[in-house]
């Protein structure tokens, strides 16, 4: 659900067959048949942007009917958790929200605690303030005739999703789901995740072999970007990116490192500071000291609450208030939303540096079509960058799996990697600064920055490195020398780490653990498939995380037929713990969520910007106009952008009444930048499609091969009709809503091929991530009379 | 023994890794596609001189449930290949069978065919696979990718298939892996079978009717009660025969 696994993620789709010869049952959930919905046991179509309505309904049907894991549910989730007075729910609306900023006040939603400051529990999970009866009021609402009429999926179809996905919720049996931006690209694209969080820890299907929630990630090595920070708010390891009010390393520390007063809960994140001590230890070297708080003071700062994604960026630059940068690794131009507006804001850079195998929409920019580049003042680098193939580094797979791949050629002429390049930019720098000076030259001149790029020297800095001697566990290591784990990191400048996570990948005994390749692997191991001297895991080599929640309170496995871990003659075996304390029965152990400040899985979570819950809204444009759960149409924190470029249609606007969902193909990668001047992969996938039902076909007189044009209030693009079966129209709402379907990865610079999809889509983002909902907005289309994108 | 496909089309995600790796391997120039007209999936539209592979995508709904079948289409290097005969009725050697892998190639003598000649080829191919490159002259489809078998290699479709879709590997190994999965196949799909299994080296498991996923997916599915192709084939065979 929320992923075209076959398309997107070919090589998952692998194991997911496996897994089918083995008898399990493969539901597709998604708005398009597509090849996934080919392969599954059956598909069942949704419209977009109606997911956790349906995912509610899941978790109804799970609890009116008992299905869930009851031992699991209040051992191991915070279930049994009582929440404080404050908490409210009424029509559509959590408590403490404040209509003027479109924001919540999270602190009413906290959890009450006892006179140690622990929270109280109630095991009996009778407590009218518990989160599971909370949970049981919330989704109470989320009956079939609701979810149905929402969601345009047939009560049956409900049931036997629902009943299939529940039947999971035995000791002995699993159940997974997979995802990818078919759920995180809505303006509640975390929620829907959530919901699947709520659904798994009910079922017990977290930290279980063959269970979790799998965020696919791909070749754009998503995980190992998020992980080493690609994002503007963490910095390495998932740590909070410094803000203004946070001026000091000792501000830093305090604001961001947990505390728990249950002397059950691990509270991990407790650690945070020699994670973070090592971090700007690695970036400051001999620099940083603990008397001058380790350099943190030289970090730049955000503005809190201020969003520095994207949509945001392109809309300052959009009001003139950016003068150059960098682009490199995306082709923004196509693949941001209302690309009309963002290719208009990149004419007011000064400056562009760009980075490509090819020209691209957005290194071509300034002689797009329609445009007089003499107009355009903007100066465009363009460096010729290293294929993949051209240089060697390491990926990190959905699994967490850190991979090394090797240069297989030379780059061709110029060409060079990125880290080539931002090492050379970062030198020039700091020779500027260090010949010119400036504001705050020590920002720059005091980061302990390599001459030359080197990605094995890189990967060693990332596990870190001892900077004086130090024995751990018996085992002395001299100054420079690699720490064995991130247990090893301290908060006194003893220790430097790019990345805590990593920890434990490069080591003194080991060397680079990326490199691994044994398939070597205890019997236990090779009975759930799991290969630990294969390649590298984070953290810690723990293939499953959360594997303690897959063991009952003496360690002995739920399912002893599939067991992750076991506690055996008073040690752990099978795959690494989640924390090597003996099981809890001992009283000597630690809730298996360790994670998390009090140790549980989350199926209240407080932490989020729209609720602890999840709860249905209605996509930003939708073609209905109310809203069946509560008088709340659409999120109420929202994101948005308001220039006059970024319009919105109306509820159920008549002028735009179809659902458009874009996505990838399997023949060209992401914007289509490299893959269309691929000649084999264009010949495959050639021109710019739309998918729709044969219904709306005849409605609209379009036959199959013609050319038509699609709407919205922000822009038009034309593409070809495919009028195909596999687009059925939905019965929502009492009425047939169609829904349509585009690939964005044509673009203009191919020519005939067609142009950016995204000049269709919305500027509206999830109020956790920013991520933009490019997967449902409001649309209309026709015949066109003739094709000017498209060759004919 | 020769060697043999299976393609079991139950696991196959039309990722078009084959497709692509055939013309890769081949070093086929990339034909200029469109979708205007067209409005498929399945690019180029049909084989050709520069697709010796192709994936066909095929769809229908069938009571409210929709089923996409995916083929990838490819010479069935036949047991008896009846190009093979009726080419040698023009030219000998312009088609031939490589005794020790079972693949049955192509020569550059194909050029000497003319036009009419080489649809009689075509005609007598079941499957509806031999093409000309109207430039040389030639006539081109899947080799087996021979010198790899030879090489030790697998063939460059099946070693980029992710999915087990595309096998390959001693006739009688094939044969016995095509029919244990077609037994496992059978119980969700009463209509599953192998396509000629006793007359190719490229087996296809089909798990819906033959005609929902291509007209050529079977021999006898395009055989009217003696057609032309079986005329020339029957005709063909004692000619061979005697001139051996």
């Amino acid at each position: 659900m929320g992923s075209n696994a076959a398309e997107h993620h070919p090589i998952s789709f692998k194991w997911v067959l496996q897994a089918k010869d083995k008898g399990a049952t493969v539901m597709h959930v998604d708005p398009k048949f597509s090849r996934t919905s080919a392969r599954s046991d059956f598909h069942v179509p949704l419209r977009s942007g109606t997911d956790i309505a349906f995912l509610g309904g899941m978790i109804k049907y799970i609890l009116d009917n008992e299905l869930f894991f009851k031992e699991y549910v209040v051992e191991y989730t915070n279930a049994s958790l009582i929440v404080g007075k404050d908490y409210g729910f009424e029509d559509g609306l959590f408590s403490g929200y404040d209509a003027k900023t479109r924001s919540y006040d999270k602190s009413k939603w906290g959890f009450e605690l006892d006179a140690d400051g622990v929270p109280k529990r109630d095991k009996s999970l009778k407590h009218p303030r518990c989160v599971y009866q909370l949970m049981k009021k919330h989704y109470s609402r989320y009956g079939i005739d609701a979810v149905s009429s929402t969601t345009g999926v047939s009560a049956e179809n409900l049931l036997k999703v629902y009943k299939e996905f529940a039947a999971t919720g035995r000791a002995d049996k699993a159940g997974t789901i997979m995802y990818a931006l078919g759920w995180t690209q809505h303006t509640v694209g975390v929620q829907n995740i959530r919901s699947a969080g709520i659904i798994q820890l009910l079922l017990g299907n977290i930290g279980v072999a063959g269970g979790g929630i799998n965020a696919l990630r791909g070749e754009p090595n998503v995980q190992g970007s998020t992980d080493h920070t690609l994002l503007y708010h963490i910095i390495p390891g998932y740590m909070a990116m410094p803000n203004n009010e946070w001026q000091t390393y000792d501000d830093y520390v305090k604001a961001n490192t947990p505390v728990s007063n249950d002397p059950m809960s691990a509270n991990w994140w407790q650690h945070k500071p020699k994670y973070f001590a090592s971090l700007l230890k690695a970036w400051f070297g001999e620099n940083a000291t603990p008397e001058n708080g380790f350099c943190y003071e030289y970090l730049p700062k955000i503005e809190k609450g201020e969003d520095y994604s994207y949509m945001y960026l392109f809309d300052r630059m959009y009001e003139n208030k950016i003068r150059g940068g960098i682009i490199i690794g995306l082709n923004p131009m196509n693949s941001v939303p209302n690309s009309n507006k963002v290719r208009k804001a990149l004419d007011n850079l000064d400056w562009l540096v760009t980075s490509e195998l090819h020209h691209s929409e957005t290194t071509d920019n300034w002689k797009r079509p329609g445009v007089d580049p003499k107009t355009v003042k903007t100066e465009v680098f363009l460096l010729p960058s290293a294929h993949r193939l051209e240089k060697e580094g390491s990926v990190t797979n959905s699994g967490r799996w850190l991979l090394w791949h090797y240069k297989a050629i030379e780059p061709a002429f110029e060409a060079k990697p990125f880290g080539d390049m931002f090492v050379g930019f970062m030198k020039r720098v700091q020779e500027l600064y260090r010949k010119e000076g400036g504001t705050l030259p020590e920002a720059v001149l005091k980061l302990d920055y390599p001459d030359r790029y080197d990605p094995e020297e890189l990967c060693a800095k990332i596990n870190g490195r001892f900077t004086k001697d130090t024995v751990v566990k018996g085992k002395k290591y001299r100054k420079g020398q690699l720490v064995p784990s991130f247990t090893a990191l301290a908060d006194d400048g003893s220790t430097s780490s790019l990345n805590w996570l990593y920890a434990g990948s490069y080591t003194e005994e080991d060397g680079n653990k990326a490199k691994r390749r044994s398939t070597s692997q205890t019997p236990m191991q090779a009975n759930i498939g799991l290969f630990p001297k294969w390649a590298w895991c984070w953290p810690v080599n723990r293939r499953i995380l959360y594997n303690r929640a897959s063991v009952d309170l003496n360690g002995k496995p739920y399912n002893p037929e599939k067991a992750v871990i076991e506690w055996k003659d008073g040690k752990w075996v099978g795959d690494v713990p989640d924390g090597g304390w003996p099981p809890m029965a001992t009283g000597k152990g630690r809730y298996p969520f360790i994670m998390s400040k009090h140790g549980f899985g989350q199926i209240y979570g407080p932490g989020r910007q729209d609720g602890p819950f999840s709860e249905h809204y209605e996509p930003v444009e939708t073609p209905v106009a109310r809203n069946m759960f509560s008088k709340q149409l659409n999120s109420p924190v929202y994101k948005y952008v308001s220039s006059e470029m970024d319009k919105l249609s109306a509820p159920a606007d008549p002028n735009y009444p179809i659902v458009l969902t874009t996505y990838s193909l399997t023949e060209h990668w992401c914007g289509g930048g490299e893959t269309r001047n691929i000649p084999n992969l264009l010949e495959a996938e050639p021109q710019l499609y739309v998918e729709m039902s044969p219904e709306l076909a005849e409605e609209k007189g379009i036959a199959n091969g013609d050319g038509v044009i699609v709407e919205s209030v922000r822009g038009r693009v034309e593409a070809i009709a495919m009028v195909t079966v596999r687009m059925r129209p939905l019965r929502v709402h009492g009425r047939i809503i169609h829904e349509i379907g585009m690939p964005f990865c044509f673009g203009w610079t191919t020519p005939g091929t067609g142009d950016a999809t995204n000049r269709l889509t919305p500027s509206v983002g999830d109020p956790n991530t920013t991520i933009p909902e490019y997967k449902a907005c409001c649309v209309n289309v026709r015949k066109a009379d003739r094709l000017t994108e498209l060759a004919t | 023994m020769p060697k043999s496909f299976l393609i079991d089309t139950s696991r196959c995600t039309a990722c078009r890794g084959c497709q692509i790796a055939c013309k890769e391997w081949h070093e086929l120039p990339a034909n200029k596609t469109t979708q205007y007209g067209w409005g498929s999936h399945q690019n180029p539209q049909d084989l050709n001189a520069n697709n010796y592979k192709l994936v066909r995508f095929s769809e229908h709904l069938e009571d409210g449930v929709v089923r996409w079948n995916f083929f990838p289409d490819q010479c069935r290097h036949c047991v008896e290949p009846p190009c093979r005969d009726m080419a040698d009725m023009v030219q000998e050697g312009a088609i031939v069978r490589d005794d020790k892998t079972g693949a049955v190639l192509f020569t550059e003598k194909t050029a000497m065919f003319s036009p009419e000649q080489f649809e009689e080829v075509r005609q007598a191919c079941p499957y509806n696979i031999p093409r000309r490159n109207d430039a040389t002259g030639m006539m081109h489809k899947c080799t087996m990718c021979n010198e790899r078998i030879h090489g030790g290699m697998l063939p460059a479709c099946v070693k980029v298939c992710p999915t087990g879709t595309m096998q390959f590997g001693e006739r009688d190994e094939m044969l016995q892996l095509a029919r244990t999965r077609l037994k496992r196949l059978k119980r969700d799909w009463p209509n599953a079978m192998l396509a000629d299994p006793e007359d190719v080296n490229v087996i296809y498991l089909l798990t819906d009717k033959p005609e929902n996923y291509h007209e050529y997916s079977v021999a006898s599915n395009t055989f009217g009660p003696m057609s032309k192709k079986q005329f020339f084939a029957a005709l063909a065979r004692p000619f061979r025969a005697m001139k051996a």
